[in-house]
């Protein structure tokens, strides 16, 4: 059989993904990440009387902090496989990608293991975000003058 | 190529499986289910050498033999290396044959064991196979823990260990004959659409065992195909019609047996090369035992997938082969 004919066959048989539904739930999740967010920012800034720039920082460190805590327990993956994008594109889903990839490898060793395997997946976001922002600074350089 | 044998019966098999084919719709027909996925080991790989001794111990106190009568024991998985056989046979001291193709290896095994004790140049063997479900992912998708989005199509690999002990004894099943297949590549790269990349190879390996036996697919009773998944069994019905004008009526998959596909969340169903000898070994041998099913063609398949070759975006080449399985009247 052509390689195209079959690809027809498999394209036929192979069931399309629910995106709409998908997108709906990453949305509402998303957001109701935000307003956590801004929330936890609002109170940092408020009780322990710092400037919101400061709290922001407070807020990203304990949203981490609960991503880490949730994969270790080992529910939250089943949360972000049904929010999906949700609750991977926040902060939340960088320290998953960390943690779920150190208990991983834990058995392998600190160094061998842990230290060379935890960036595995959360790698490739720390070199394209890095890259991508100077490549936007730069933009904003050239364009607006800073 | 089609191999025909006189004399080789699988006298007994033995199964081991994981929490998830335990709580199956197959669960009275294993020998041992473990609840957890380490087994009183450290590690999923080293859990999944356990699943071999287990295997292996539970066959031999089966045949009421010791490992010292044993004359060769030929084994395989989808671990690097197939570390979980090599490690399990560390502690045998069989002499032993390390096998790789994937999710056909069980099959692939079964033939090379066939073939010996055919001939006369060993008395009996024994054939395993293993599958992790938690080491399978560790090496070929992502941690565990990782809960990225996966579509429809995905399979979950079985957590399982099997072995059967084959010679020339008649008692048991009858392995009646072999066709080893080709590698086949219709071209698709979708590492989670494994049932899309296997299907064309078992296709191809009934048409041949069917042609070269002179055949119609109704000389069986059941058409058995390893591990193609809810939409790979569609597309092989819809390839057999197409390509070589087969209707398959007869046919099942193990991958879609194995699971409550509604209530456990295995997607499209199981996989590895656990999967197809659990429910063969198990639920299939016990219907033939019983009469109720006389003659069996068991298609293992294979997606010989490599993550290296995947993200060197190279298509992923996949392989079947075929026994035939009869009651002895």
């Amino acid at each position: 059989m052509e390689k195209n004919k079959y690809k027809q066959i498999v394209k036929k048989y192979t069931p399309k993904e629910n995106r709409l539904f998908n997108g709906i739930i990453a949305f509402l999740v998303g957001g109701l990440m935000g307003v956590i967010g801004q929330l936890l920012l609002e109170m940092y800034a408020y009780f322990l009387d710092i400037p919101t720039t400061e709290a922001g920082t407070f807020m990203i460190i304990t949203l981490i902090a609960i991503g880490a805590l949730f994969t270790c327990f080992g529910f939250f993956d089943k949360m972000v496989n049904f929010c999906k994008a949700g609750l991977l594109i926040p902060i939340t889903g960088f320290a998953h990608a960390m943690m779920s990839a150190a208990l991983e490898y834990k058995r392998e060793g600190l160094v061998t293991g842990i230290g060379a395997n935890m960036f595995k997946l959360a790698g490739t976001v720390i070199i394209f975000g890095v890259a991508s922002a100077y490549v936007f600074g730069l933009i904003r350089l050239i364009i607006f003058g800073g | 190529m089609t191999i025909k044998y006189n004399n080789v019966y699988i006298n007994d098999v033995a199964t081991v499986t994981g929490p998830y084919e335990k709580k199956g719709p197959l669960q009275g027909y294993f020998d041992k289910g473990y609840d957890d996925f380490y087994f009183g080991t450290k590690t999923w790989e080293q859990a999944e050498g356990k699943l071999i001794e287990d295997a292996i111990d539970i066959l031999l106190s089966k045949i009421g033999k010791t490992r010292f009568d044993i004359n060769l024991h030929i084994s395989g998985d989808l671990l690097n290396q197939t570390v979980a056989s090599n490690y399990a046979s560390a502690s045998l001291g069989i002499p032993y044959l390390g096998i790789y193709n994937a999710c056909a290896t069980s099959v692939e095994g079964i033939i090379i064991g066939a073939n010996m004790v055919d001939k006369g140049q060993v008395q009996n063997c024994i054939c395993s196979v293993s599958s992790h479900n938690n080491a399978a992912e560790k090496q070929f998708r992502y941690p565990v823990e990782y809960g990225g989005p996966k579509p429809k199509t995905t399979t979950f690999t079985t957590t399982g260990g099997a072995a059967c002990f084959i010679t020339s004894n008649s008692k048991g099943i009858k392995i009646e004959s072999s066709t080893i297949g080709t590698v086949c590549d219709m071209g698709i790269k979708d590492a989670y659409h494994m049932g899309a990349v296997m299907a064309p190879a078992a296709a191809e390996t009934i048409y041949k065992h069917l042609t070269e036996t002179k055949r119609e697919p109704g000389y069986y009773d059941l058409i058995l195909t390893g591990d193609l998944g809810v939409y790979g069994k569609k597309i092989l019905k819809e390839y057999m019609k197409v390509e070589y004008n087969i209707n398959l009526k007869n046919y099942d998959d193990t991958a879609t047996m194995i699971y409550d596909l509604d209530m456990q969340p295995v997607y499209a169903g199981g996989s590895g090369p656990a999967c197809a000898p659990l429910v063969t070994y198990g639920y299939i041998f016990s219907k033939m035992q019983k009469k109720e099913i006389k003659r069996v063609l068991l298609v293992a398949t294979g997606a010989l997938m490599s993550t290296t070759m995947v993200n060197q975006k190279l298509s992923i080449p996949a392989v079947a082969h075929a026994i035939s399985l009869e009651v002895i009247e």
